[in-house]
């Protein structure tokens, strides 16, 4: 019995690898249809799924000068991996503050409740009253944004933190008290890399959600002319016209960044949405 | 008589009372004033008065927003139902024994990383051209003129793509909870004799519970809050037949000078949403506790 329990099963194994043919088929016409000419855009079958006459990167060259491409990967880069260290931080010890004070302390108890019901405030009813506050601080801007993102994702990290908190016992942080360490010390030194697979899957779940993110840059940086990737495309529509083959060369563009980061670190992205929804 | 406060109070205070500041801020201030602007009918711009609750009651009887309304909720309604189905289905294949495993896994989540609004504008041109085309090649009449044109189905193409990218979140989800359902369980039901269909209806889904309540209740929610494919798809067209809650909150309170009355939609909206994911997790915390 043992024995037939290993037994591969070939034919799901089939069905699942044709199966991907309904993730790949959308990216497959992004690509191809990328690197044709408008000329060769055709209404037949046959012609719209076969391979460019030539491969050749004009599109693509034309597309990151139309949407200021460097600029606004800059942006993203720069607002995503701000957004993600800080996170880490500030999240992770107002987590541990929070966690380890509700055991102790009602106030501080209401505090957790007060911090994770806010991941039900839908961003409309938001969005009006920000982008009027925003813009009378000075904060119509990426600073804005990262501060945002900050708050949004308050949250779902802090609930996060605090939770795998009850893995790390109280006790290592007593001997610390003892010995005179600050608390402030204890935290950074022992409590914070002892998080580091928490740290991990805060980092993932920030990083895909703020990365892709449309509409907090879109209410709120509108007036700055900066644009984030998804942005750009979003802003050049219009310039993109009916040349499908230059819009095209510009989303893959954009979708390029975040596929390398994920084959890169598939493993971990793929642990850390698990983790991320089993612990939330 | 209260002790002193210690050093490690202190601390904690220290920490919390500017990630509160932080969060009051951004996160309770602006919904107050949301709150407050419902009240009023103010345009975004120069003067404006209280009305006390005339946007509310505008609100049910504005037929716009009521279509809204109807279209998020069939959206929303079919796509939980449509991703939570499928997403079993994949999970369960996923994690039987089959080749290649952790390699059908990574590609079968690609569509979640990718940013709804660029694979909104890939999904357009498939259903603008490609599928007219294979709909002249081979005759199917269906298929000729794009669904996103059609008032009736032009929502299919929004759910179609809305789903495909919520599956793949899912089905990693659904993958852990199989996962912590123990071998020997199985194991004893290959001894009682049971089939594999009903094994998974009184084995493995009773097992999994938990995890079809985080589902559920995620699904929900983005699907109710749909923005990025309604503004690449059809940005709420034709004839507004796709014009999601949050779309509309954002084009007429931002540029069309409704900041009052979308206020007060706004409101309602997050009432909803609050009520119905209250509702989910009371049903199913029953359902677990009944197994």
């Amino acid at each position: 019995m043992m024995k037939k329990a290993q037994k591969t099963n070939w034919v799901l194994t089939i069905v699942l690898i044709l199966g991907t043919v309904t993730v790949f088929f959308p990216l497959y016409m992004a690509f191809i249809i990328a690197f044709k000419q408008p000329s060769e855009m055709t209404n037949d079958v046959a012609g719209a799924l076969s391979f460019p006459v030539k491969w050749s990167f004009d599109n693509f060259e034309q597309a990151m000068e139309v949407t200021d491409f460097w600029h606004s990967l800059g942006n993203s880069l720069l607002i995503t991996l701000t957004t993600i260290v800080l996170a880490v931080l500030i999240h992770s010890i107002a987590g541990y503050v929070i966690g380890r004070g509700m055991a102790k302390k009602k106030s501080f108890h209401f505090i957790y409740l007060y911090i994770v019901s806010g991941m039900f405030v839908p961003f409309s009813i938001l969005m009006m009253p920000l982008v009027k506050q925003t813009a009378q601080m000075g904060l119509g801007n990426r600073v804005g944004v990262i501060l945002l993102y900050l708050v949004f994702y308050m949250p779902m990290n802090v609930l996060l933190y605090s939770g795998y908190l009850k893995n790390i016992p109280v006790a290592l942080e007593e001997a610390a008290d003892i010995d005179g360490a600050s608390t402030w010390k204890t935290y950074w030194k022992i409590v914070f890399p002892m998080m580091k697979p928490m740290h991990a899957t805060v980092a993932i779940l920030t990083a895909l959600g703020t990365w892709n993110d449309v509409m907090t840059p879109l209410v709120i940086m509108s007036g700055t002319g900066q644009n984030t990737l998804p942005l750009a495309q979003l802003n050049f529509q219009t310039q993109f016209g009916t040349n499908y083959n230059l819009a095209f060369a510009s989303y893959i563009l954009a979708l390029i960044p975040i596929l390398v980061f994920y084959i890169i670190c598939q493993k971990q992205i793929l642990n850390g949405v698990a983790n991320g929804a089993v612990k939330g | 008589m209260r002790k002193k406060m210690t050093n490690r109070d202190k601390t904690f205070w220290a920490v919390i009372i500017p990630v509160l500041v932080l969060f009051f801020t951004f996160n309770t201030l602006p919904m107050i004033k949301g709150i407050i602007y419902s009240f009023t009918n103010y345009r975004g711009y120069g003067t404006y008065d209280y009305v006390g609750f005339r946007n509310y009651i505008d609100l049910f009887t504005d037929a716009r927003v009521g279509k809204s309304y109807l279209f998020t909720f069939k959206y929303a309604l079919a796509g939980t139902v449509l991703v939570n189905v499928l997403s079993l289905i994949m999970a369960l294949g996923l994690n039987s024994r089959i080749r290649f495993k952790s390699a059908l896994r990574g590609i079968y989540f690609v569509p979640n990383i990718l940013g709804g609004l660029v694979i909104g504008y890939i999904f357009s041109f498939i259903f603008t051209y490609i599928l007219p085309a294979v709909g002249n090649t081979f005759n199917i009449s269906f298929l000729q003129n794009s669904i996103l044109a059609s008032e009736k189905y032009a929502w299919i193409g929004v759910l179609i793509v809305g789903v495909w990218q919520a599956v793949a979140m899912n089905t990693i989800i659904y993958i852990s909870g199989l996962q912590t359902v123990p071998q020997d369980v199985y194991e004893a039901s290959v001894l009682d004799g049971a089939s594999k269909w009903k094994e998974f209806w009184q084995v493995t889904l009773p097992l999994v519970v938990p995890f079809v309540t985080i589902n559920l209740v995620l699904s929900t929610k983005n699907f109710l809050m749909v923005f990025d494919q309604i503004m690449s798809l059809t940005k709420g067209g034709p004839a507004q037949s796709t014009e999601s809650i949050s779309y509309l909150i954002y084009r007429n309170g931002m540029d069309g000078g409704q900041f009052g009355f979308q206020s007060a939609n706004a409101v309602i909206f997050f009432l909803v949403i609050v009520a119905i994911s209250v509702f989910q997790m009371t049903v199913m915390n029953k359902k677990e506790e009944q197994l």
